[in-house]
């Protein structure tokens, strides 16, 4: 292997330049550490540049909430941090339901995320009708989350790079990483095209390609790679502040949507379409735009008038549990991961990124990411 | 073989013929076009109760219309015909349409693919006014309605439409106040030795500038354009001839357009493979000599696949059809293909000269103010689009799509690409192959969300 110059070494290596990869490189740097960022074609071009934007606390696993509310603290400091505001709009998050099972299921929620600090607001269906008029009346309750939102997800990531490599990292675009090897003390990356690089501790953060470098170092999981289904509306008058979505256990129902301040009603939701690993690609299955729309309508009857423009899918990454994986390897030291965020990755990647730069700094963290261990798998085959 | 799917998307000349080839192979192909009745854009047919002869709709056109137009009434019961259908996308072997807010999803084992060219646009000053159409669309109000775009128009733009659509407004009695060409007249002249092997097309070609010329009507070569002004309509255009000197014509219209942009959005979603054309400096779909994508069973026909004009997509439909039957293992007559084949390669040397005769005036678009709207769906102006580049950084189109929204509308880029791509371009230094294209994204025209599934074809 060729020697890496000082020029190809750093503190850290983050392999894979998404939200997480991103957002890690931003605070490492804050940490004082020095950053290489491998990133095989621009920032934030997969999951985290094409999934919904949803800025969404309410409705993740409760043990998620302080990962979130951190996040969501990140959120709102994102035009001191980073310089711009990634069209973040605190508008609010609203849930409904179309059955009493489930609205059951939604204040018992209510009741047990309070106590881990957030409050959300369970509404009838007279609550309802009187302050979201243009809900479908087929919603017999909803769940009202007033500090969630939505921000822009084509922006952020690559507001992240930016940020990153205004504070110092190195941000290396078209660079694919070919192999990861340890020697010694240090791993050395090779990359296609842009020669090697070293460091003592690397970062994993590739998304649906991750699993196949953990396999390497002998950690497999189950990571399946799914693309969500999402559209874009012509634009119309600015009306509906909150992002939308249905509580239900169908995953065809399961639809949600927010209206851009420009005017674009943004939805996605039910069947997941096809990933093409090696083309990078994720593609809409028309076949579930056409089962999108009546879903749709059931939510929000007035979007009938209106027409699609556009549809696009992205590389996301699912586990059967559907929690992440992060956290340090169990057989590698030195190797860290961050992947696999199950299409709910966008609302904590700013805090994925801000944690795993903890953990690496020094070792620990200040809120509970065991639930998130790589392990947990091998532990299963073993049983 | 009863059995056997085939789809033929586009009704204009390329389709009719394709759909004709199938036909004489004892199959029934589908049929399925936007438009209201067959005949395409060329051949539009007027309303039914309209009652102009073939000679004033078509002029020299006249007899291959009515050809066209009753080849394609003939098949009537041997093709499935589906008017004002959309194709909106094409996934796992499968066209997907939309008529009037029914969805129907239809497998092919061929599909050819006959969706014909638009305008390619460029921005100039004031090209959101209302006033402003592009050739083709003035060219529709014309045939299909019998209407001007405005009591005095100026055309704009360049490529042989320039032309015939001032020509054919100019007899309709229309008052054209100019034709203002970007292209000089001294390269028309040097191409004229590639466009021999269609003299017939070269004539006309000299012939409606011959009689604008003498109908008084101000033809400019070789201009720049300034600006479209006005208030909250067009008033007048301002540009510089060749020799620089400003000029202004007063109007209340405006036809732009600068040739043609081939339709490639089914082609890109079917995941065809693109080649960058330097002849026309755009990319369309990559295919071989009959007509075969790099799909399996997918075939280009028309000015879809090669902006190559009228008489040359009957051609190449006839001969996408025939590759089709061919893959299909159906008997065809290889020979014929032979002479089709031939007869298209002779018309890529005319195209050639076509292009080389109106190019594409990058170097106008490269210039385009900052001020000027380049993507007119989410109103982004090129300085936006230039500082998202400058700023944020964009190697390619899509990228500056997903930092600037420039494409991003309801047109999916199909006015605002070319520029677009000139000036990332242009802010790069590069040349314009080196920033890609915008990606197709499905629905290739919007959908309603109202939509049904109809029941199963």
């Amino acid at each position: 292997m060729e020697n890496a110059s000082a020029d190809n070494a750093a503190d850290v290596i983050i392999v894979g330049g998404g939200l997480m990869g991103a957002s890690a490189a931003f605070f490492l740097r804050k940490r004082g550490r020095s950053v290489i960022l491998l990133e095989r074609g621009l920032i934030g071009q997969q999951a985290s540049g094409t999934n919904f934007g949803n800025v969404r606390r309410q409705g993740r696993y409760l043990t998620q909430l302080p990962l979130a509310h951190r996040s969501r603290e990140i959120w709102s400091r994102l035009p001191e941090l980073i310089g711009e505001d990634c069209e973040f709009v605190p508008s609010g998050h609203l849930r409904v339901c179309f059955t009493q099972e489930q609205a059951g299921r939604l204040e018992n929620y209510a009741h047990d995320a309070k106590a881990y600090g957030l409050e959300l607001e369970i509404l009838s269906a007279n609550a309802l009708r009187s302050r979201f008029p243009y809900v479908g009346h087929e919603a017999i309750a909803g769940s009202y989350a007033p500090l969630d939102g939505h921000a822009n997800p084509r922006l952020t990531a690559p507001a992240f790079g930016r940020a990153a490599r205004r504070e110092g990292a190195s941000v290396e675009e078209n660079a694919e990483v070919l192999s990861i090897g340890k020697v010694g003390e240090d791993f050395h990356v090779e990359t296609r095209d842009r020669g090697t690089f070293r460091a003592p501790t690397i970062l994993v953060t590739s998304g649906a390609w991750a699993g196949a470098m953990s396999s390497r170092f002998g950690e497999p999981v189950p990571l399946v790679a799914r693309g969500p289904q999402m559209g874009v509306t012509e634009p119309l008058p600015y009306r509906i502040a909150p992002v939308l979505g249905v509580s239900s256990p169908l995953d065809l129902e399961t639809v949600y949507l927010r209206q851009v301040t420009r005017g674009n009603i943004v939805f996605g939701g039910g069947n997941r379409g096809p990933v093409d690993l090696e083309a990078c690609r994720a593609y809409v299955d028309p076949e579930n735009t056409l089962n999108q729309m009546p879903q749709l309508r059931r939510l929000l009857p007035g979007i009938a008038a209106v027409r699609i423009i556009r549809v696009w899918s992205g590389v996301e990454s699912y586990l059967p549990d559907d929690l992440p994986i992060m956290g340090p390897s169990e057989k590698v030291s030195g190797l860290f991961y961050a992947f696999g965020f199950c299409g709910a990755g966008f609302q904590v990647g700013p805090a994925v990124g801000d944690v795993m730069a903890e953990l690496i700094d020094t070792g620990r963290t200040s809120l509970p990411i065991d639930a998130y261990r790589i392990g947990r798998f091998a532990q299963q085959k073993a049983a | 073989m009863a059995d056997l799917r085939v789809v033929v998307v586009g009704a204009g000349p390329a389709g009719i013929r394709a759909a004709q080839t199938f036909v004489e192979a004892g199959l029934r192909p589908i049929v399925i076009d936007e438009g209201n009745a067959s005949g395409g854009q060329i051949y539009r047919r007027q309303p039914a109760q309209f009652r102009r002869s073939y000679e004033t709709l078509y002029g020299f056109e006249a007899k291959t219309a009515k050809a066209i137009h009753d080849t394609f009434d003939r098949l009537v019961g041997q093709v499935d015909y589906r008017p004002e259908t959309l194709a909106w996308n094409i996934y796992d072997g499968a066209v997907h349409t939309m008529r009037d807010g029914v969805a129907h999803k239809i497998p092919f084992d061929a599909l050819v693919l006959a969706t014909g060219a638009t305008d390619r646009l460029l921005p100039i000053k004031g090209w959101t006014l209302p006033g402003c159409y592009s050739m083709g669309a003035a060219q529709i109000a014309l045939k299909a309605q019998a209407c001007a775009i405005g009591r005095q128009v100026v055309f704009l733009g360049t490529g042989p439409l320039l032309y015939l659509v001032s020509y054919q407004y100019a007899k309709a009695g229309a008052d054209v106040a100019a034709v203002l060409d970007t292209s000089a007249l001294s390269g028309q002249i040097h191409a004229l030795g590639l466009m021999t092997s269609r003299p017939g097309l070269l004539a006309k070609g000299l012939y409606y500038r011959a009689q604008l010329l003498a109908r008084g009507v101000p033809v400019h070569n070789g201009v720049t354009p300034v600006e479209i002004e006005g208030t909250d309509q067009v008033e007048a255009v301002r540009f510089r001839t060749r020799s620089g000197a400003e000029r202004r014509v007063a109007c209340d219209a405006v036809g732009m357009g600068f040739h043609l942009r081939s339709e490639t959005q089914l082609a890109d979603l079917a995941r065809c493979a693109f080649v960058f054309d330097e002849d026309l400096a755009q990319w369309r779909p990559e295919t071989d000599s009959d007509g075969r994508a790099s799909v399996k069973g997918i075939y280009l026909a028309g000015d879809g696949a090669r902006v190559l004009g009228a008489d040359a997509a009957e051609k190449s439909g006839r001969l996408a059809a025939l590759a089709a039957l061919q893959d299909l293992g159906l008997p065809v007559a290889v020979r014929r293909m032979d002479v089709l084949r031939r007869e298209q390669q002779r018309m890529e040397q005319f195209r050639r000269g076509l292009a080389r005769a109106f190019p594409w005036p990058a170097e106008l678009a490269r210039a385009v103010a900052d001020d000027v709207l380049v993507c007119r769906c989410e109103a982004i102006t090129a300085g936006e689009l230039r500082s998202t580049a400058t700023l944020k950084g964009a190697p390619e189109l899509n990228r500056a799509k997903a930092l600037s929204r420039v494409g991003m509308g309801r047109c999916q880029g199909r006015y605002c690409g070319s520029a677009a791509a000139e000036i990332l371009a242009d802010v790069r230094g590069e040349r314009v192959e080196a920033v890609g294209r915008l990606r197709g994204q499905a629905p290739v025209k919007p959908l309603p969300l109202s939509a049904v599934r109809g029941a199963a074809s």
